[in-house]
């Protein structure tokens, strides 16, 4: 197995930071899955493409707009209509979906290697997330599991909430550092770790 | 200005591109008509009022929509996902 590089190595200062008088708000992370595998449904076939990815991974979307589910191993949702992320702690699920889900049904794109994942927990992650996406975060319209599409000034962003005070960002690893050093400021008013 | 996006909900018009007026009709990419490509893309109805127009998800979804903006107000009064707007025009045109 190649030993994994991370983009936020030249900034990445593990630790406690900021305003710590109100003590921890925030703890960031990395969370490098092994693999990240977005899945594409032909029109018409969104049905067929949920029923591959919980016959392969046991995960069991809801078919609803950015319907998901997070386990302590592995994460998938919908982000578009038809579209899905499928996210493994493991690697080789590109390859393995690539086998179970025909060319008839859709498509498999590895992009592993071409996002950054990045965890925000604690009591004021979902209040610095709000600071960065006009997106309404709240636990009764986005609930565990749920995601969404959207971005902080042109760096696209897909979020997962994966617990009431925890959420999962997907971010382009070419953009992931600058994005991480901006969340580190954004975090610095409520105190944050990075660990 | 927000574009309830049907996929994603209620978004700032910053995660949107703009992609155009939908009232015209591209003419068939065979058609030699130079009267028709020439309105096509030049002709504009330019209303003050509701407008039918394209827009992308960009920062989003990256879906297409299609819109009805007034252009006097920017009340938006519906947004629905354009291919199936398209589809529901074909299958509406071959019956
Ligand atoms: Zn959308």
């Amino acid at each position: 197995m190649v030993e994994m590089l991370s983009p936020l190595a030249p900034v990445w200062r593990p630790g406690p930071h900021g305003d710590l008088s109100a003590g921890i708000g925030v703890v960031m992370s990395e969370t490098q899955p092994g693999s990240i595998v977005q899945l594409a449904a032909w029109p018409g076939e969104t049905a067929g493409m949920l029923a591959a990815i919980d016959g392969h991974t046991g995960l069991s979307l809801p078919d609803i707009p950015g319907g998901g589910v997070s386990t302590e191993t592995k994460a998938a949702f919908g982000f578009a209509p038809g579209k899905f992320l499928v996210v493994d702690e493991a690697e080789g699920l590109a390859e393995s979906l690539s086998e179970a889900i025909p060319a008839s049904l859709g498509t498999v794109t590895d992009l592993s290697h071409g996002r950054t994942a990045l965890r925000l927990a604690g009591p004021k992650a979902e209040w610095v997330l709000a600071k960065f996406f006009a997106v309404d975060f709240s636990l009764p319209v986005f609930p565990v599991g749920k995601a969404v599409s959207t971005g902080h000034h042109d760096i696209f962003a897909l979020i997962q909430r994966t617990a009431p005070d925890a959420f999962d960002l997907y971010i382009y690893r070419s953009y992931a550092r600058a994005f991480w050093t901006a969340l580190g400021h954004a975090c610095e008013e409520v105190g944050y770790e990075v660990r | 200005m927000l574009i309830t996006c049907p996929y994603c909900g209620p978004r700032d018009v910053s995660e949107y591109s703009y992609q155009g007026d939908a009232n015209r009709r591209r003419p068939d990419p065979a058609s030699t008509d130079q009267a028709a490509w020439n309105a096509y893309v030049y002709d504009r109805v330019n209303t003050a009022g509701d407008h039918k127009e394209y827009w992308q998800h960009s920062a989003g979804c990256r879906v297409h929509l299609a819109v009805t903006r007034n252009t006097l107000t920017h009340k938006i009064s519906s947004v629905a996902i354009a291919r199936d707007v398209v589809v529901a025009e074909r299958k509406e045109a071959a019956q």
